[in-house]
């Protein structure tokens, strides 16, 4: 809308989309998902679009696949394809073009398959449904692809069902269906976002490649700047169902034109390899101190055999001292999660000490151990499902202190001096949950955690769910409470750039060990395992910092900078 | 699986032993007994009455009268009925014929008409098929089954004359034509609450189902509509329906009171009731322990199926 694209000839232009508005339902937050949305898609060339939830971008992408919900549907404007109009187009000629002209793959792999279906037979079913070949033909294709996509033994992994798969893999067969028949346009909605930062390089590079051999155009969604900076020739950003800027993905990057977009650049977080300056020197004693912590999970009956014992936590160690900060990083699987219930025993540990103040609670016994719980508080993943739906935030905040003898009315006063401090108003105190936004919510889940007056918190993923923006915000929050209140943080996270911006130590997690501990100085800019290596060498947007200059901001910054 | 077999073996056994203990002790705590009718006949003395009581053994203590039931039972002896002195299991096999063509019927109608009913509301939400359904499976499921049975006799036999009020067959024709006549009423008041049931389970699999990304991504595919629904959709919500299936199976075979009863069926469910009337103990038993046993086999049964058709199980 501010920037209209450059004419270009138009046998160059594979797709159009010109001024397309999609109505929402009556009585929703706003009457457009997007409005008056332009962009073009040439030939060749991978368009990224980026914006937050809510934004309209995968709406926009539904549209172009006449995918959307029958509640939701294009008011006006185009989208040409080819030279040819799509909208209005009858929902029998939309499905011939869909898989056979535009495919698209998506976010989540593990649901995006069937799980009753071998993998070969799923990826034959879009040339049965265009009447493409025979059955003998489909088939080599299938296996054709299976290697195309680099998939391990092929004929194996045909007649595999999903649930075999890892979640990496499972996004390479959705990538072998999308190509089956060699479309004009794959259109990828947040195909990396669900995956392991190795996983996810690994994919945008066969994205990359796929699109360079076959001269293919993709459309490619995305909330991560990180991952624009990879893959993108292009950029279109999108705001509230509005296309704030586009253009090249040099010029966008570099010098942002918007002010959406520069906060958006601005928010990412970047590896800073920078080591944080402590609020205070540290105290001699640690407030936790981990020795030998083992958790193994046992599933399966012991009795009749076929017992799968999987460790999860496998001699970590580690100190923390009060009003430090360590992060715990690592893929899927690693035990990083586990590490955390460990600490906070939700889970019980095998062997090993846990040493919180000089005491070693991994031995206490519930009944011994509640007193302690206060100090040892938790801040979850998901602010959505971890608020109760039918308490107040009143409620929601008071209960716990309550349960523990502080008098009513003396905690109804912290609670609502917290929400104060927290950046929510008055009001807050009661009403629903169901109210508030992610960030607000995270917001209330930080002031629940805090009403204890904790010695340790424990985040786990605690602004993984959030938008980038939010996130800068609530990692700020988190940063300003430590300060204040000294309290010392274990931050589990997959996500490493996160990590650098709020640790003062990281402890990165490997199949239940910890492979390398250190300030994020030596993680991200001289890190001593190889796994390390391997891991912040994945980091989308990374491969352009380091060359940059290591030591200071990632290239994201680095451009919005300039 | 041989060993989740065996894991399940041993549950059952031990789930069968707990019913039978909590069977025989309730029954027994029932005032009365098998020889109480007897109590006010004048042609039998109380010396009669007593030696009548040590013949069947009910002059011991329970738990040896368990004991002894059970031991013969593990033998394979399910005892004689009090009533007529044939074995258990000839009486058991005298009515589950009937039951097993009133609830086979039923349950197949069930199935089939719920599964459909299901999936045509999903796939049609909130239309106005789908809101009759709905309010249909609500009056379905809170009325009683009798209340239908009895309007049932009175609207076909009484007014219209369709059918048959009662009985399995006609005495003296006893054809396949007969026996279906007289089929019709009872299986389809009984398939009404399960039609209610199913329909409703089916519904809420489907739309669970229908929600899943895998459905997007067929569309994505350019997958028709119906391949979908056939392929992708019904598939994965048959799935929890075999758990219900499962737990069906139990009542194909052990029958239904009431509906027996207003249809005057010779089935499992009047036997059950007409032996309680009688305090007619080792049928009673044996009746119990033998819908026991269908109850483990329907789960049995179930799971095995689950394990068979997903591959998550099978190969895991």
């Amino acid at each position: 809308m501010t920037s209209a694209p450059q004419p270009v000839a138009s046998e160059d232009v594979v797709l159009a989309v010109r001024d397309l508005t999609v109505s929402l339902p009556a009585g929703m937050e706003r009457a457009h998902a997007v409005e008056n949305v332009s962009f073009e898609l040439r030939r060749g060339q991978i368009l990224c679009i980026i914006g937050e939830s809510g934004s309209g971008k995968s709406v926009t992408a539904n549209a172009i696949m006449g995918l959307l919900p029958r509640s939701i549907r294009v008011s006006s404007g185009a989208i040409r394809l080819e030279g040819m109009d799509l909208v209005g187009r009858s929902p029998e000629r939309l499905r011939d073009l869909r898989g056979r002209v535009v495919s698209m793959i998506f976010q989540d792999p593990l649901s995006a398959l069937n799980p009753l279906m071998t993998v070969g037979a799923q990826i034959e079913e879009v040339m049965a449904a265009h009447g493409v070949g025979t059955p003998k033909s489909r088939r080599g294709r299938a296996m054709e692809l299976l290697i195309e996509v680099g998939l391990p033994d092929p004929p194996l992994m045909y007649h595999q069902y999903p649930f075999r798969l890892s979640g990496g893999q499972r996004q390479r067969v959705m990538i072998a269906m999308a190509l089956a028949l060699e479309p004009t346009i794959l259109i990828a909605d947040e195909p990396t976002t669900a995956l392991d930062v190795t996983t996810q390089a690994q994919i945008l590079h066969l994205i990359r490649d796929i699109q360079r051999r076959k001269g293919m155009s993709v459309m490619f969604i995305t909330h991560d700047f990180g991952v624009v900076a990879e893959i993108a020739d292009s950029v279109v950003v999108m705001e509230k169902g509005h296309c704030v800027e586009q253009g090249s993905a040099e010029q966008v990057l570099k010098s942002p034109s918007h002010l959406y977009t520069r906060r958006l650049i601005a928010a990412v977080p970047h590896l800073t390899g920078k080591d944080r300056v402590p609020a205070e020197a540290a105290a001699p004693s640690p407030v936790l101190k981990v020795e030998g912590l083992v958790k193994t999970y046992r599933s399966g009956s012991a009795l009749f055999g076929r017992q799968r014992i999987v460790p999860a936590v496998n001699g970590a160690s580690f100190d923390l001292s009060p009003g430090r900060t360590l992060g715990v990083v690592g893929e899927s699987g690693s035990g990083k999660s586990s590490l955390g219930r460990v600490l906070i025993k939700l889970l019980d540990s095998d062997s090993g000490s846990i040493l919180f103040e000089g005491r070693d609670i991994a031995r206490l016994s519930e009944a011994e151990f509640r007193p302690l719980r206060p100090k040892i508080q938790m801040i979850f993943q998901d602010p959505f499902a971890s608020l109760n739906p039918r308490s107040t935030v009143g409620q929601i905040l008071t209960v716990g202190p309550i349960a523990h003898g502080v008098p009513h009315k003396l905690a109804c006063e912290q609670a609502r001096e917290l929400l104060a401090h927290v950046g929510l108003d008055a009001g807050t105190f009661d009403r629903y949950p169901h109210e508030f936004s992610g960030g607000q919510r995270q917001r209330i889940g930080i002031a629940r955690a805090l009403m204890f007056k904790p010695k340790l918190l424990i985040a786990d993923e605690a602004v993984s769910a959030l938008d980038v923006s939010i996130q800068a915000q609530i990692l700020k929050l988190l940063d300003q409470v430590q300060r204040e209140t000294g309290v010392s943080m274990v931050f589990i996270t997959h996500d490493l750039r996160v990590a650098s911006q709020i640790c003062d130590e990281i402890a990165v997690m490997h199949r239940g060990q910890i492979v390398e501990h250190g300030p994020p100085s030596q993680i991200f800019l001289n890190p001593k395992s190889a796994y390390t290596r391997e891991l912040v060498a994945a980091i989308p947007g990374a491969q352009q910092s380091s060359a940059r200059s290591a030591g200071s901001q990632s290239t994201l910054a680095g451009h919005s900078h300039k | 699986m041989s060993g989740f077999l065996l894991n399940r073996l041993v549950q059952s056994i031990v789930l069968l032993v707990i019913v039978s203990i909590i069977g025989f002790t309730v029954l027994n705590l029932m005032p009365g007994g098998p020889l109480a009718q007897f109590g006010l006949d004048p042609g039998m003395s109380q010396q009669d009455v007593q030696r009548l009581t040590a013949q069947l053994g009910l002059d011991r203590p329970l738990w040896i009268q368990y004991l002894d039931w059970a031991w013969r039972l593990v033998r394979g002896d399910w005892g004689h009925s009090f009533r007529d002195g044939s074995s258990v299991l000839a009486v058991i096999g005298r009515h589950l014929l009937a039951t097993l063509l009133l609830m086979g019927t039923s349950t197949a109608l069930a199935i089939a008409a719920g599964t459909w009913i299901g999936i045509r509301g999903a796939t049609h939400r909130y239309s106005l098929f789908d809101y009759c359904a709905t309010v249909g499976a609500m009056v379905a499921l809170s009325v009683p089954t009798f209340w239908f049975g009895l309007i049932g006799i009175y609207i076909f036999t009484l007014k219209l004359g369709w059918v048959p009020a009662g009985n399995m067959y006609t005495i003296g024709d006893g054809s396949v034509p007969d026996y279906l006549h007289h089929l019709i009423l009872p299986s389809l008041v009984l398939s009404l609450v399960h039609v209610a049931i199913w329909s409703r389970y089916m519904r809420t699999a489907t739309l669970d189902a229908l929600s899943q990304d895998f459905v997007k991504t067929a569309r994505a595919k350019g997958v028709s509509e119906r391949r979908i629904l056939l392929k992708h959709v019904v598939g994965n919500a048959l799935l929890p329906m075999i758990t219900l299936a499962g737990m069906q199976l139990p009542s194909i075979l052990t029958g239904a009171l009431v509906t027996e009863t207003v249809f005057t069926w010779p089935g499992m469910g009047r036997l059950f009731l007409d032996s309680l009337g009688y305090s007619d103990y080792p049928v009673v038993m044996g009746l119990l322990i033998f819908s026991a046993m269908l109850v483990l086999l329907g789960n049995l049964i179930a799971d095995i199926v689950i394990a068979t058709v997903d591959p998550r199980i099978r190969l895991a």
